[in-house]
């Protein structure tokens, strides 16, 4: 269970390609889809928690996922797997490979892969708004978060605290309520 | 710089990069340059250019990608073996990797404890459409002149990467196909059409 964890963050780590978003629609596959691990729900309060967390996107989520599958060992499994990849190809390039960067055949290689990865992305974004419980009054909470991120340039750290005070408010006038 | 103190140096500067690097990946940047860079002296401002164009052109998250990078680079200029430089970007990479260990593992534990409180449940349906405002933002944002090669009208190149985007779009949504597949074609796609044109 442990070495399946490791090769299967092994493998997400060295296609995780274009920034720690980009490790969604592997985790996505592998973990939900094809291992079953996690549902999708637990995958989007992961991610809250991961995002507000400071350090390596990717590390915390493999921490968390390990975590949740198979507890401490688990977590040390999965982002040791995550990493691996990353550290293997930088160290082989500063050992062998100086010049690395100048090389046009790869960089052509990502030329081709950075759009694709973007569509990569939006999969899992329109399959999860499916599992967020979006209704006629939440709709415009994952529109007004992207537009502020986007376009304001707002941290998404800010409105995860935002979200988490206005959940804790709410909580607390329906208790008085009831 | 003499011996144990350049490891322990090492490990202290990654540490904090990993428990002060809020905001994913770019966000590090600033702060890894800062440390590196501007107080430590490893690397030049030139080489740490290399490694964000690196880390451009290799898979992993770019926090591990500039440690591991930075991690050797910083032993080497010391003046030390090769042998010593891998420990040096292995060390480096740990250390970025572990207040995150620790702090997960508290989260973890608590998060485990309290996830069937009524409270902690309504905290996390309220953040489940942020979580997704969040994706949705991230693709808006990888839209850029950079992945797509620059948004002058007569650029072949964006709209090939228009193309790709859409192609990569229905293969997964539609047509279910894995993402490392999808990868795989267009990177191969990239290689051969950008080397041929």
């Amino acid at each position: 269970m442990l070495f399946d964890l490791f090769i299967t963050f092994f493998k997400i780590g060295l296609f995780t390609i274009g920034g720690g978003y980009a490790m969604i629609p592997l985790l996505q596959r592998e973990v939900v889809e094809h291992k079953g691990w996690l549902k999708d729900e637990d995958f989007l309060d992961l991610m809250a928690i991961a995002q507000s967390a400071p350090g390596v996107f990717v590390v915390n989520m493999s921490i968390f996922v390990g975590y949740r599958v198979r507890g401490k060992r688990g977590s040390v499994a999965c982002a040791l797997g995550a990493a691996m990849p990353s550290i293997i190809i930088i160290l082989a390039i500063a050992l062998f490979a100086g010049n690395y960067r100048d090389n046009r055949i790869v960089e052509n290689v990502f030329k081709g892969i950075r759009p694709a990865v973007i569509a990569l992305i939006l999969t899992p974004t329109i399959r999860l708004a499916s599992k967020a419980g979006l209704n006629k009054w939440t709709w415009w909470v994952p529109v007004a978060t992207a537009l502020l991120i986007w376009w304001i340039g707002v941290s998404p750290i800010w409105i995860i605290l935002a979200a988490i005070v206005g959940a804790i408010l709410y909580y607390i006038l329906k208790l008085r309520k009831a | 710089m003499n011996g144990i103190v350049i490891w322990m140096k090492l490990f202290w500067t990654f540490f904090k990069i990993g428990l002060f690097g809020f905001g994913g990946g770019y966000g590090m940047l600033s702060l890894i340059q800062n440390e590196v860079v501007e107080k430590q002296h490893w690397i030049s401002n030139s080489e740490f250019t290399d490694i964000v164009a690196v880390s451009q052109m290799t898979p992993g998250p770019i926090g591990i990608n500039s440690a591991t990078y930075v991690g050797y680079k910083a032993i080497e200029n010391g003046g030390m073996s090769r042998t010593e430089a891998m420990l040096g970007s292995l060390l480096a990479s740990f250390s970025v990797m572990l207040p995150s260990f620790i702090l997960m593992l508290l989260i973890s534990a608590f998060f485990m404890h309290y996830k069937t409180h009524k409270s902690v449940q309504t905290v996390l349906k309220w953040l489940r459409p942020v979580v997704v405002g969040m994706l949705a933002a991230a693709v808006l944002l990888l839209l850029n002149e950079e992945n797509l090669g620059g948004f002058q009208r007569d650029n072949l190149q964006l709209y090939v990467s228009i193309g790709l985007f859409i192609l990569a779009f229905i293969a997964t949504y539609f047509w279910k196909i894995g993402p490392i597949k999808v990868i795989l074609i267009a990177g191969l796609f990239g290689g051969l059409f950008y080397s041929l044109v």
